[in-house]
């Protein structure tokens, strides 16, 4: 934890830098371990994305299971505000993420009532609306086609403007939105609207009792976790060259939901990054071993819930953290802490 | 006129009728107890007026202004506080951060996302005072869940008095507890009540008739008796509840 009395600790931490140290320098490394560009920007893409999704589910505890419709619904309105309006990169993420959040206000409107399994029902519900809208509405959406040929345009800053046309520039873009996106809601859980988030998580009732307007606060929540999966789905768009149905898939839902606890995001803030990163090497170097690599993810992931529910970040928490960390908070918490404030 | 007035408050659940032309009065400043059976509809009674429940008949007045049927945060943004007889608090959070999201000015900052609470000085000392207050001086950084039983029943009790009400109701405060906890938390209660108006649901009968101004009984969701502890004592319930041994 940073110095709380120290300005620029309040936005930036040591883990915030660390993780820019490794994201930042990935295109540099990522072909010597043997990977490859795209995949560092697929993580990316699904970093932010899976970081918004755990304002509700890690820290809200609001489990949405249709937020694979918001990633696809940015992807489509970057490419129509490409194709339709301005082809320039600013405007047109900007649009998908307003257009994202309007779809994710009526989504929330419906929702912010609920809790628990009624809310996760309702979430499924309306992720499967917009995943038949999408598909009937072939005019804006291509429908089973899809919206092809979206441009990655220039970033452009008014006096010059930089290209990003091969996947490794395409990263450099989706980082530097990343590092916009963690410090902002690194920043957003620590303030009193994501504390009182929290305390909605461990008792909605008593908030309410406090004078807390419960609704308005789940709301916010939902709309803001919607334009972070916005943004995402515009680099998506841009890192695919198109926009396509199957994101929008009840299974997609599904995966950022694995992902984000797989990674302990019920206790870490980081939560959702371990799992994506562990979700996509798993992919990549088990399925080069057997189609079948979904099962052992799967079994991997019934393994830690069953033995380590706090995930991938509770387990560095016990080993690196633990050595790193200098106060005496090895005493070990008669509790696996629940609360992902770090 | 008082501050909190509830006339003739009517609540059933299906078929079965819980308060039945229930009316209430508490005046200001003063503490109110609240006794009867388990089951009496007390809690219910409670649920009713902080705004859980809608009264299904009736009208609620708090300072003039009818309040019946609001939702529960109007309700307590209108300074009505109350603590839970099945304790209530934020497990995962520190008894000091308990305290402070009661706090009306960190209410009045919920919507801010890029304030730091644990760098505002002003919440964080009030929220320490309230603490030492109730006793819990040196357990600010205790996360809720790690503290004793009667720990956390005063937490409770801290964090419905951060919300500076001006009502305070409590369900059952000193439920659990041993009669030294229950002494602690009756001199809390005898310290808060000088300027505070406090409604008390109580089973422990020493405890309510030491320290009321005024005791309501009710029974099968109905005022049966109401007076002075003194005038009670002669009250035919209260004395079937063995009280006869306190006079
Ligand atoms: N939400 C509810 N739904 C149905 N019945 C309820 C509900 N709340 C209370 N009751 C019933 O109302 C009666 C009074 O309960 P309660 O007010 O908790 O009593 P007390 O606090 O006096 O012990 C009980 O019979 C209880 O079962
Ligand atoms: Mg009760």
């Amino acid at each position: 934890m940073s110095d709380a009395r120290n300005p620029v600790g309040r936005w930036i931490t040591l883990p915030i830098l660390a993780s820019f140290a490794v994201f930042g320098t990935l295109p540099y490394w990522v072909e010597a371990v043997g990977l490859y560009q795209y995949l560092g920007l697929e993580i990316m893409v699904w970093v932010i994305f899976a970081l918004g999704y755990n304002l509700l589910l890690g820290y809200g505890g609001l489990p949405s299971f249709g937020h694979g419709a918001f990633i696809g619904i940015g992807a489509y309105a970057f490419g129509v505000a490409q194709f339709h309006f301005i082809p320039n990169l600013w405007i047109c993420l900007l649009a998908a993420i307003i257009i994202t959040g309007l779809c994710g206000l009526a989504a929330a409107l419906l929702v912010s009532r609920r809790r628990g399994i009624y809310f996760a029902l309702m979430t499924i519900a309306i992720g499967q609306v917009f995943f038949f809208i999408a598909s009937k509405w072939t005019s804006v959406t291509g429908g089973e086609d899809g919206l092809l040929n979206i441009q990655r345009l220039p970033v452009d800053f008014g006096l010059f403007s930089i290209d990003i046309q091969d996947t490794a520039s395409l990263y450099y873009l989706a980082f530097a939105l990343y590092a916009v996106v963690v410090v902002l809601l690194w920043r957003l859980v620590h303030s009193p609207f994501g504390r009182i988030l929290g305390a909605i998580r461990q008792n909605e009732e008593r908030v309410r009792f406090l004078g807390y307007n419960v609704f308005i606060y789940k709301a916010i929540a939902f709309i803001l976790s919607t334009m972070v999966a916005g943004l995402a789905g515009g680099l998506f768009a841009m890192a695919q060259e198109g926009a396509y149905i199957q994101i929008m898939n009840l299974q997609w839902s599904g995966t950022v939901v694995l992902m984000t606890l797989i990674g302990g995001g019920l206790v870490s803030f980081w939560g959702p990054v371990f799992g994506v990163v562990l979700y996509f090497i798993a992919r990549d170097i088990l399925g080069a071993y057997t189609e079948a690599w979904l099962l052992w993810f799967g079994l991997m992931f019934m393994l830690l819930v069953m033995f380590k529910p706090e995930g991938l970040a509770g387990i560095w928490r016990d080993t690196v953290g633990g050595l790193v960390r200098r106060k005496p908070a090895a005493a070990p918490s008669p509790h696996p802490n629940q609360s992902p404030a770090e | 006129m008082a501050l909190l007035e509830a006339h003739h408050i009517h609540k059933r659940f299906g078929d079965q009728v819980v308060l039945e032309n229930i009316t209430l009065a508490f005046e200001e400043n003063r503490l109110n107890g609240i006794m009867g059976p388990n089951g009496a509809g007390k809690t219910t009674c409670f649920n009713v007026l902080t705004g859980r429940y809608k009264p299904d008949r009736g009208r609620i007045v708090f300072d003039g202004e009818d309040i019946g049927g609001l939702p529960p945060h109007k309700i307590a943004r209108k300074g009505i506080a109350r603590s839970f007889q099945l304790m209530n608090l934020f497990d995962q959070y520190t008894a000091i951060e308990n305290i402070t999201l009661a706090l009306p000015e960190v209410r009045a900052r919920g919507m801010s996302m890029m304030h730091d609470l644990s760098t505002d000085g002003e919440t964080g000392d009030k929220a320490a005072g309230i603490l030492a207050r109730i006793g819990l001086a040196g357990k600010e950084r205790v996360e809720a869940r790690d503290l004793s039983y009667g720990e956390r029943r005063a937490l409770e009790i801290g964090v419905a008095l951060a919300a500076a009400p001006r009502i305070l109701f409590l369900d059952e405060p000193t439920a659990g507890l041993g009669a030294e906890a229950t002494g602690s938390i009756a001199e809390l209660i005898a310290e808060i009540r000088r300027d505070l108006t406090i409604v008390i649901i109580e089973h422990d009968m020493q405890f309510l008739f030491g320290l009321a101004d005024k005791i309501t009984v009710i029974h099968w969701g109905q005022v049966i008796a109401e007076g002075t502890p003194a005038s009670l004592q002669e009250d035919e319930w209260v004395k079937r509840s063995s009280l006869g041994g306190l006079a």
